[in-house]
């Protein structure tokens, strides 16, 4: 199993390699130039010049692309061009902030996904059945960006009871430690503050998890009812098993490993999703400090922002091949 | 044998399907008894109904689009037919436990053996511990026959051979002791050695622990070797009944003999085996007459046009043909040996 993880780590390198060379080359084709965004409409060209040779934009692409490799050798992710902090400190907090909406995306998506799919299946053709497959029809071909403004709308202005934007509330700051604030709040016993950040997930977390929970719930459905005709399905019956446990237990093991590969595929759009849920909901998330970054044509961020990110998603995509042989004793890997 | 005591009792069952394509009555009005420790064998060719029976007798028929219709099935004095869905689990693996046609998907693949046989026990035996459960399941592989019981316990379906599989599943249907095991083709997927320890081994057991055993087969061949009553189906009815060396020395349904020509025998080579010409009339397409009849080379106009009984030519032997209807022995003798 170690041997696996180490091979399937070092197939990483080319990927990411592979994928900085792209994020480079493009967000250099992006027309404007950082010297200027940084100094203004007014500077001189001299300025501006002397700018490019202090951030090193004046040399040729290869030897800026060779250099941030190096850097990148050294654990070094650059430093902002903006706010000259290294990129590797100033990412965390909104690494945090992505951490704690998509997980929370997750959960949602997967407990609520995966249940109504199996009660889908389980009863099928009742109302139930119909009605989860409507939502999820629903649910799958919704714009993300409709819906956040929609839930926005609804809960936030007409009914007043969910907060739309950031969090936090501004007159009552978390002191944060993680920036995970659900877990700073419960380590510092603020549960005053844990409802708060808990209503602050709510509207942006359901907007995320939306696609991916009408995904999953399709998903589990149909490899549910795949499942429930099979022979070791009627075997626990003949046992006399409760068909609870017939399905929770003995249908549900089987049939959740399809569904998994969508999890993390679906986690993939996720991320993506996270970037547009961000600016509509102003969360500072990762995805929030990317876009900005993008506007001051911040290359070291961006570069290094979106490695990141793909360095995550390829990360939880090694875990679900991990939990496949951990739930398939047919899967071995070696 | 007659003078055992009736333990499941099949009266009139009938299960049908109601598909798109119209209703299918899959079984149509059967009859017939498994006796203590007895081993019954039901045979017919493929799609007679001889899994609905038995998926019947569990109330396992896939439901929607099946349903049993019309019937009773009595074990001791519950009518199955008619119990809750609670009371029914009490009685499946239980009272009565099933094994299938195919071992090899049959055991649930991400599973140990061991999480599978401690199941099967701990739904009926209320307040067992898993250590007794283990023990309980170690002893019962150790007397299907499969050596090293301890370690196979923590071994998954996919480490075991087809054989050894359906030992297992064998182990995993007798764990609670039921009076009846229903045995759906057992060795249907399993080569021609194996098919044979199989058998013996559930003849064995039979002998052993006194379970009567329903074998559900498509070869006569199997029904001579282990049992000793056999019904034969056709097309969802029973269509002869009786003690096996009776059935194998005087078959009386045509549809009967034409199975036992077909049964290849080592002693006479014979250059071309029998097999019955035609096809088996799909379920509920034959409503007039004798369902076997456009197959029988002795149909005569009668078989045409009505639908013969189930006649009782003999104490233990009953023939579904007009051929037979003069034989039939007197209904006082009948009433005899239905109490
Ligand atoms: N799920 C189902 N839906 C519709 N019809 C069915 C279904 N299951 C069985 N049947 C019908 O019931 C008939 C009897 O099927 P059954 O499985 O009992 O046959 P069998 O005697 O066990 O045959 P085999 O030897 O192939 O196992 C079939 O001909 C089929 O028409
Ligand atoms: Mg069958």
């Amino acid at each position: 199993m170690l041997h696996y993880i180490g091979r399937r780590l070092l197939q990483l390198i080319p990927v990411l390699l592979g994928m900085t060379f792209v994020v480079f080359m493009i967000i250099r084709a992006i027309p404007g130039d950082p010297a200027q965004v940084i100094l203004g409409q007014q500077a001189t060209k001299e300025a501006i010049e002397a700018l490019r040779a202090k951030l090193g934009l004046d040399n040729p692409w290869y030897v800026q692309y060779f250099d941030y490799l190096g850097g990148l050798l050294k654990g070094d992710l650059g430093e902002s061009l903006r706010t000259t902090t290294p990129v590797s400190e100033e990412i965390w907090p909104y690494l945090a902030a992505t951490f704690e909406l998509s997980l929370f995306a997750v959960l949602i998506a997967v407990i609520v996904g995966v249940n109504a799919g199996i009660i889908s299946a389980w009863f099928q053709n009742s109302w139930f059945d119909y009605t989860a497959m409507i939502l999820a029809l629903v649910g799958v071909s919704m714009p993300i960006f409709w819906l956040g403004l929609m839930m926005q709308y609804i809960f936030g202005i007409e009914l007043g009871i969910l907060p739309t934007t950031g969090r936090e509330e501004v007159r009552n700051p978390i002191d944060s430690m993680t920036n995970l604030y659900v877990l700073d709040t419960i380590l510092q016993g603020r549960f005053d503050q844990l409802g708060i950040v808990l209503k602050h997930l709510v509207l942006p977390g359901l907007a995320l998890a939306t696609i991916p929970m009408a995904i999953i719930a399709r998903m589990t459905r149909s490899s549910m009812l795949d499942v429930m005709r099979s022979d070791y399905v009627r075997t626990a019956r003949a046992k006399g098993q409760k068909m609870f446990w017939v399905v929770y237990k003995h249908a549900l093991k089987n049939a959740i490993i399809p569904v998994l590969t969508i999890i993390g595929l679906q986690m993939g759009l996720l991320l993506g999703g996270a970037i547009l849920t961000e600016s509509i909901f102003a969360w500072p998330g990762v995805g929030r400090y990317i876009y900005e970054a993008i506007n001051f044509r911040d290359y070291p961020v961006i570069q290094s922002g979106i490695l990141v990110v793909a360095f995550i998603f390829v990360m939880i995509n090694l875990f679900i091949d991990i939990l496949y042989s951990l739930i398939d004793p047919r899967i071995k890997y070696d | 044998m007659s003078e055992r005591k009736a333990i499941l009792q099949v009266k009139g069952l009938q299960t049908s399907f109601f598909t798109d394509d119209g209703v299918i009555p899959a079984v149509d009005n059967i009859d017939f008894s498994v006796h203590e420790g007895e081993v019954l064998g039901i045979v017919g060719e493929s799609g007679c109904g001889k899994s609905v029976t038995s998926l019947s007798i569990m109330g396992l028929v896939p439901s929607p689009p099946g349903k049993i219709t019309g019937g009773k099935i009595l074990f001791g004095d519950k009518e199955l037919t008619k119990l809750s869905d609670k009371e029914m689990r009490n009685v499946r693996g239980n009272d009565v436990a099933m094994i299938f046609q195919e071992p090899m998907t049959s055991l649930n693949p991400l599973f140990t053996i061991g999480n599978q046989l401690m199941e099967a026990i701990l739904i009926h035996k209320k307040g067992w511990s898993k250590k007794q459960a283990s023990a309980r399941a170690v002893e019962m592989l150790t007397l299907v026959g499969l050596p090293r019981a301890d370690e196979l316990m923590k071994e998954y379906p996919h480490q075991l051979s087809g054989g050894m599989r359906q030992r297992v599943m064998i182990a995993m249907a007798l764990v609670c002791d039921p009076k009846v095991l229903i045995a759906d083709e057992p060795t249907t997927a399993l080569d021609v050695t194996i098919q044979a320890q199989i058998l013996a081994l559930m003849k064995d057991l039979n002998e052993r622990l006194n379970t009567a055993v329903l074998l559900i087969t498509h070869d006569l061949g199997v029904v001579a070797e282990t049992c000793e009553r056999v019904v034969v189906m056709y097309a969802g009815q029973i269509v002869e009944e009786g003690p096996v060396q009776t059935i194998f020395k005087d078959p009386q349904h045509p549809y009967t003999k034409g199975l036992l020509q077909s049964v290849p025998d080592m002693r006479y080579k014979k250059q071309r085996l029998y097999s019955i010409p035609g096809n088996v009339p799909k379920p509920g397409s034959v409503n007039t007459g004798c369902r076997f009849a456009a197959r029988c080379e002795f149909a005569f106009d009668k078989c045409l046009t009505q639908n013969p009984d189930l006649y009782q030519t003999a104490t233990v032997h009953k023939t579904r043909c007009f051929l037979y209807e003069d034989q039939e022995v007197s209904t006082h003798d009948r009433t005899l040996v239905e109490s």
